[in-house]
């Protein structure tokens, strides 16, 4: 591979080199110049490569650490919009990541993975504003609720969505892959139609015209509302989910995952719990689904049904696949990739494509501002990507069990793991 | 109770012009379902393409002066060839592009690339629609204005009688070709068992070709006929309709040819009357807003109860 040959051919320390070199240069170009999107881009690829070095993983979490914690919102606090674009990355990456428990781990087909978003942050956006006062009469509880629930719906709302998955869980896993993916679909429009329509009799969800304001979250008695907090909040949870989602892939539980993914039939005469398993799998996705639908609320102050649509679902499954299904790292890619496709890279291409029009050298009328076309460029993206790359851009490979992988352990020589399979 | 009976005809002449549409579109689903085992998402945006096209020569004709020249249903028909071939175009070459590599991938990859030519196809008619007409929602002309009244409750719109006379022709047009030719003869092989079928000197390539051409064709006429019959239509019309014209042809049965077109038929009259009885229910709680909502509901229910469908044959998981 042309991987191995080139890590042959140069000295792994030229290497390292290069890649401290591209790390620190760019954090500090991007904080030398925190308006620019390129820098932006390039801080983000540093992160990936920062993924791939050859170091090992102490020194690497500690980079990543200082990155994210230090150098992230000393730009930040300088231009917002970053913030928001990374905190929306970061929202979207935790999604992908908790769809890719159901897709990549499990393999079911979820289409309606938005209707578990949507229901977390309508939970916290009913019982943060006053909406619940008109179905909850003042002598039960005084609405708004301040900003302390926000913890406590965190947990609500996972262990409530995941129920909710297991409600939707039950009846529709018999079905096939496919059935199973419009059976989502048509659960997914109907919790959208429902919100959209439950204005009346009873104003539970202000109908198509949305929740507002919200109260943002409190700690200690201190206002969460900049987004340096949501910055924070949404690393923290991300984490968490990283660390969550990668335990739960090299447990029992995994390897049952990945059994019914390769072979239902097989794994069920292996004696894997197929049904418990892949409500397990559903539960769990779902509940990663209203933990973000909180937090999203909570930032947003503001929801309306027209953030849930079936477009939502498909561009975090679109994350998961363009990514690579059942890889971690690989997800987080596809959410990068696309959360920037969508806010920073159409965004900006079009404002070129405008100054250029501007100043007369190209002519284009604006219908077609590529900000507008999206879907279009969402579409394409999915076509070849199923095309030529079906296993995503960073393949999942299976790992091996511990006490297999500490045998291997004296192959694997100063941080770089040699590909045994690539010799033969 | 009683208002509701004064509703019932009009309620059923309306779900029965809107089945009849679910059934061409589901036909559709259908077929390439029984060939290829493969839900083809982008089906919908074929619909949606055939719409546009109709809407387009109608609009033409209009502009130019030739609508009032010639005969209303010569009119139609004239949009209807164009709509067929251009959407039976496009179901070749979505086929040709994006599933026939990813024949022998896993089953979920076609799947999402079927999501993509639809998301793209939306916003490539958006975008041509923008470009050339400065909007891309359109108002098709109508060209069958009148209607009949029959009695106090019911108003027979001439264009609905169009619509389903239109679709009866083209079903049994279908039924025939598919029973009755050589080509349809291969069709039902290759839905039976491919690789024999191969065997036997079918070309299997072709064939396949030939279904999505022919349910793409049908597709688009049905497009075509929900623009005559509701005027509006936009990039984005196919969508929800594709969903319920999949719901009716998992209704009847997946893979069969006749349960497709009872299937929209009983999904549109339900759906009909199922909106309009919420409202009278509910005093007016609920009303037709949730009548997307009964289409899915029958959806899951069916898959939950009985995931054969009303014609579909009972078959086991091949391992």
């Amino acid at each position: 591979m042309l991987k191995n040959s080139l890590l042959g051919q140069i000295d792994k320390k030229y290497l390292l080199l290069l890649g401290w070199t591209m790390i620190i240069g760019v954090s500090i170009l991007f904080y030398l110049f925190p308006q620019s999107g390129l820098f932006f881009l390039l801080f983000l690829c540093s992160l990936l490569v920062l993924y791939y070095l050859p170091v090992n993983n102490a020194l690497r979490y500690l980079a990543a650490a200082i990155i994210l914690v230090g150098i992230m919102p000393l730009v930040g606090m300088q231009n917002t919009y970053y913030f928001d674009v990374i905190t929306q990355v970061g929202i979207y990456a935790s999604l992908a990541i908790g769809l890719n428990i159901v897709v990549g781990f499990a393999g079911l087909l979820n289409f309606g993975y938005v209707a578990f978003y949507a229901f977390g942050a309508y939970l916290y956006a009913i019982f943060a504003s006053s909406q619940a006062a008109n179905f909850i009469p003042a002598a039960v509880a005084h609405f708004p609720l301040s900003g302390h629930w926000f913890w406590v719906f965190l947990a609500l709302s996972a262990v409530l969505t995941a129920g909710l998955g297991l409600l939707l869980g039950f009846p529709v896993l018999r079905l096939r892959g496919d059935y199973l993916a419009i059976v989502t679909l048509g659960f997914a429009e109907i919790i959208r139609i429902v919100f959209n329509n439950l204005d009346k009799p009873i104003n539970i969800t202000n109908g198509p015209k949305g929740i507002s304001p919200i109260q943002p979250p409190e700690l200690f008695g201190m206002v969460l509302n900049q987004p340096i907090h949501f910055y924070f909040i949404v690393l923290v949870i991300l984490v968490l989910t990283i660390i969550i989602a990668s335990r739960l892939d090299s447990s029992r539980i995994g390897r049952c995952w990945a059994a019914i993914r390769e072979d239902e039939l097989a794994a069920r005469s292996m004696g894997v719990p197929v049904v418990r398993m892949k409500l397990l799998a559903f539960a769990i996705g779902a509940s990663f689904a209203g933990v973000m639908g909180v937090i999203f609320a909570a930032k947003q102050t503001f929801v309306d049904p027209s953030s849930f649509g079936f477009m939502e679902s498909i561009g975090i499954l679109s994350m998961v696949i363009v990514g690579g299904m059942g890889n971690i790292a690989g997800v987080i890619i596809g959410a990068v990739g696309v959360v920037m496709l969508q806010l920073n890279i159409l965004k900006e291409f079009s404002e070129y494509l405008g100054q250029l029009a501007a100043q007369g050298i190209l002519n284009i009328p604006s219908q077609v501002d590529p900000a507008k076309y999206e879907k279009l460029i969402y579409g394409l993206i999915l076509i070849l990507a199923c095309i030529y790359r079906p296993q995503g851009l960073m393949p999942a490979s299976r790992s091996l069990p511990a006490w297999l992988k500490k045998k291997g352990k004296d192959q694997i020589t100063n941080g770089i793991q040699e590909d045994k399979t690539d010799v033969t | 109770m009683e208002q509701f009976l004064q509703l019932l005809p009009q309620c059923l002449l309306d779900g029965l012009t809107l089945g009849v549409v679910y059934a061409i579109v589901a036909l559709g689903y259908t077929m390439v379902y029984g060939v290829l085992e493969l839900i083809n998402f982008a089906h919908s945006e074929i619909f949606m393409v055939g719409a546009f096209a109709g809407t387009e020569v109608l609009l033409y004709l209009q502009t130019y002066g030739y609508l009032t020249g010639i005969p209303a249903p010569v009119a139609l028909v004239l949009a209807l060839i164009v709509a067929m071939f251009l959407s039976g175009g496009m179901g070749v070459l979505m086929e040709r592009i994006a599933y026939r590599p990813l024949r022998n991938a896993p089953r979920l990859v076609p799947l999402i690339s079927a999501i993509g030519v639809s998301f793209f196809l939306q916003d490539a008619v958006r975008l041509v629609e923008g470009l050339w007409k400065n909007a891309f929602y359109l108002t098709a002309p109508s060209i069958f204005p009148t209607s009949i009244q029959i009695s106090a409750n019911l108003r027979l719109p001439v264009k609905s009688m169009v619509v389903m006379f239109s679709a009866v022709v083209m079903m049994l047009g279908l039924h025939m070709f598919v029973t009755r030719t050589k080509w349809g003869k291969a069709i039902r092989a290759v839905a039976q068992d491919r690789d024999t079928s191969a065997l036997m000197s079918i070309n299997v390539d072709r064939v396949i070709s030939l279904t999505f051409f022919i349910g793409a064709a049908l597709g688009g006429a049905a497009g075509t006929l929900f623009a005559c019959q509701y005027s509006l239509i936009s990039p984005y019309v196919g969508f929800i309709l594709g969903i319920k014209a999949f719901t009716a042809a998992v209704l009847g049965g997946i893979g069969s040819i006749p349960g497709a077109m009872a299937g929209g038929i009983l999904l549109g009259v339900l759906e009909s009357l199922g909106a309009a009885s919420l409202g009278i229910a509910t005093n007016g709680a609920m009303g037709a807003e949730y009548k997307d909502v009964f289409a899915f509901v029958i959806l899951i229910a069916v898959l939950i109860l009985k995931p054969s469908g009303l014609f579909g044959e009972e078959t086991g998981e091949k391992v």
